[in-house]
């Protein structure tokens, strides 16, 4: 069973409910995998803090030569849609930040002189936090493309997943291709949202990307009492389940500040949660193998 | 003309709020744009009216001649994406996996795929009660966040130009990968909203150092900062070490999602206006500075 807890807009809670949710059924004595798909700003591990079994680094496919002179046909250049090889002089300049790894010159190359090699662009890291499986991907600074990272961290993470284990994965913000790599695997896609105009405006185009991919859907409802019930309204006009309305909750901010899990700062909070594990796994009997 | 832009690592600090109270703050017009083309948010604290709407194209995708296609699948074997699988003896693309990459027609025997080009978004221009508008909407499931920001800055500069401002207010996307690069590059000053949490602090630091890998100079203001203001102590102190510049703290006030819900920029609490106020008049300070 995969659940990927996605939303449009940032900052919607999206990691203080992917590791409250996994640590609850991971002391309930579940099978329970974590997995910080979001690259760019990766913090599953301030509140789970993992032992590493082991770090990898991640690589991506670029073309070269490997100082070989071609013909220089131009081939390779003409057929990248990105802008992403030069050719001149017997030679190619790639420019690997703009490379999509897409193999196109490869095959372009009359010669076949162009081959691949491997270029690093972030970190893998698997990890245990109390019996909890811990999954993180964590793009280098400076580097543009973090798709193939996230798709990365979601293959090794859910790659010999029986039926009963739970994955859950904590995708990054908005509704691009990054965000779909970390949802297009799950099997149910769990939408945090917050009732104002701006988690309302988001929403919209987060259930458009759940739709657009066929998934099932749940919300749950965070800051639920603070702001207008635009949100509300939205999810019950499109049929998508509200499992657990979480109420603002000074106590939870300032755990959360501090790198602690608010579940045991807050009874509150831990009720919300409890009750959204509830939802989630009645939600998924349906769906579980 | 100056450019600024608000950014934060983290999703969700006040990178909107902000820029809106910026662009109400600063003196005579200025020009803005929203360059979280993912999830736009500033034209609805801007209000305002758009007067230009337009597609933007970016990239393309693979279309397949039904009637030359045998289903010989050497397109499915070049494809990385997995975006043109053979179903019935035909070659199909998934739109959504497809980056129009060509591969498939490098090796496609029938000479049967052709590429059309992919509408990547929308693109808008609005006047606001400050000035012009750039704002963008990328479409579900794009690879092309980074063009259409390039455009959105490209667009606001122009429209900046024609009507002689000055200065340039960009509200930008979390994260610190392609679409942030293409917010950042070239401005005259990068203003950091984070929040005093461990996690705010930590993508924090990922942000100061792109800034430093860009050579671009920074600043950073505290939102929420009496929620822990031993962590928001932290977070200055190492502001400072770093080399960049903290630019003032704002207070954590229930009324601000309830202005937001109301559509209403923050400046309607007063006391988160006097924090926003000192804090830009921060900003104008290090942007003269760096004159």
């Amino acid at each position: 069973m995969i659940i990927s807890v996605a939303s449009g807009k940032g900052g919607t809670g999206k990691t203080l409910i992917s590791t409250s949710l996994a640590r609850l059924w991971a002391d309930g004595n579940k099978a329970v995998t974590y997995v910080d798909a979001d690259a760019e700003e990766p913090n599953g591990h301030l509140f789970l803090k993992p032992d590493v079994i082991d770090e990898k680094r991640f690589t991506v496919k670029i073309p070269t030569l490997e100082g070989r002179t071609c013909a220089a046909h131009g081939k390779c250049q003409e057929i990248c849609e990105f802008n992403a090889i030069l050719s001149a002089k017997g030679s190619v300049i790639v420019f690997d930040e703009l490379c999509h790894g897409c193999g196109a010159c490869v095959l372009a190359c009359p010669e076949g002189f162009l081959k691949e090699t491997e270029r690093e662009i972030g970190t893998i890291m698997h990890g245990d936090s109390n019996g909890l499986e811990f999954y993180s991907a964590t793009l280098d600074v400076g580097e543009a493309r973090v798709t193939p990272l996230i798709s990365g961290v979601v293959e090794a993470s859910t790659e010999n997943v029986d039926g009963d284990r739970l994955v859950v994965i904590d995708a990054p913000p908005g509704t691009s291709c990054s965000a779909m790599a970390a949802v297009e695997v799950a099997d149910l896609v769990l939408l945090v949202t917050e009732p104002t105009p701006f988690g309302e405006h988001d929403l919209i185009l987060a259930l458009e990307m759940g739709k657009a991919l066929g998934r099932k859907m749940a919300a749950v409802i965070n800051r639920s009492d603070i702001g207008s019930d635009g949100t509300r309204a939205l999810l019950e006009a499109r049929s998508i389940p509200v499992l657990a309305e979480i109420p603002f909750d000074r106590a939870v901010a300032e755990s959360y500040a501090v790198s602690r899990m608010p579940m045991e700062d807050s009874p509150k909070f831990a009720n919300s949660i409890v009750k959204l594990a509830q939802g989630l796994v009645s939600l998924t009997e349906g769906v579980s193998p | 003309m100056k450019e600024i832009v608000v950014v934060s690592g983290k999703g969700g600090t006040g990178k909107t709020s902000f820029t809106a109270a910026f662009a109400h703050l600063a003196k005579g017009p200025i020009a803005l744009g929203d360059c979280d083309v993912d999830a736009a948010n500033l034209a609805l604290l801007m209000h305002g009216e758009d007067f230009v709407e337009e597609p933007f194209l970016a990239g393309k995708r693979a279309r397949v001649d039904e009637n030359k296609c045998t289903g010989c699948g050497e397109c499915e074997n070049a494809c990385r994406y997995e975006a043109i699988p053979v179903i019935d003896n035909l070659a199909s693309v998934n739109d959504l996996l497809c980056e129009g990459c060509r591969a498939c027609s490098v090796v496609c025997p029938e000479d049967c795929i052709t590429f059309m080009n992919n509408r990547a978004g929308t693109l808008f221009h609005r006047e606001t009660s400050t000035g012009p508008m750039v704002h963008g909407a990328l479409g579900i499931a794009q690879d092309n966040s980074g063009k259409l920001v390039a455009k959105v800055r490209a667009d606001t500069k122009l429209i900046a130009m024609e009507r002689n401002i000055d200065l340039a207010i960009f509200d930008g996307p979390p994260g610190i990968g392609c679409p942030v690069h293409a917010a950042m590059g070239g401005v005259d000053l990068v203003v950091a909203v984070t929040e005093p949490s461990s996690s705010g602090a930590h993508d924090l630091k990922r942000m100061l150092d792109l800034c430093d890998h860009f050579n671009l100079e920074s600043a950073v203001v505290v939102n929420k900062y009496d929620l822990s203001v031993a962590v928001t102590e932290e977070i200055e102190k190492m502001v400072k070490k770093r080399g960049s510049h903290t630019v003032g703290r704002v207070p954590f006030d229930e009324g601000v999602p309830r202005a937001l819900a109301r559509m209403e920029v923050p400046l309607v609490i007063p006391k988160v206006k006097t924090a926003l106020e000192n804090t830009w008049g921060d900003i104008v300070q290090l942007l003269e500075r760096s004159a």
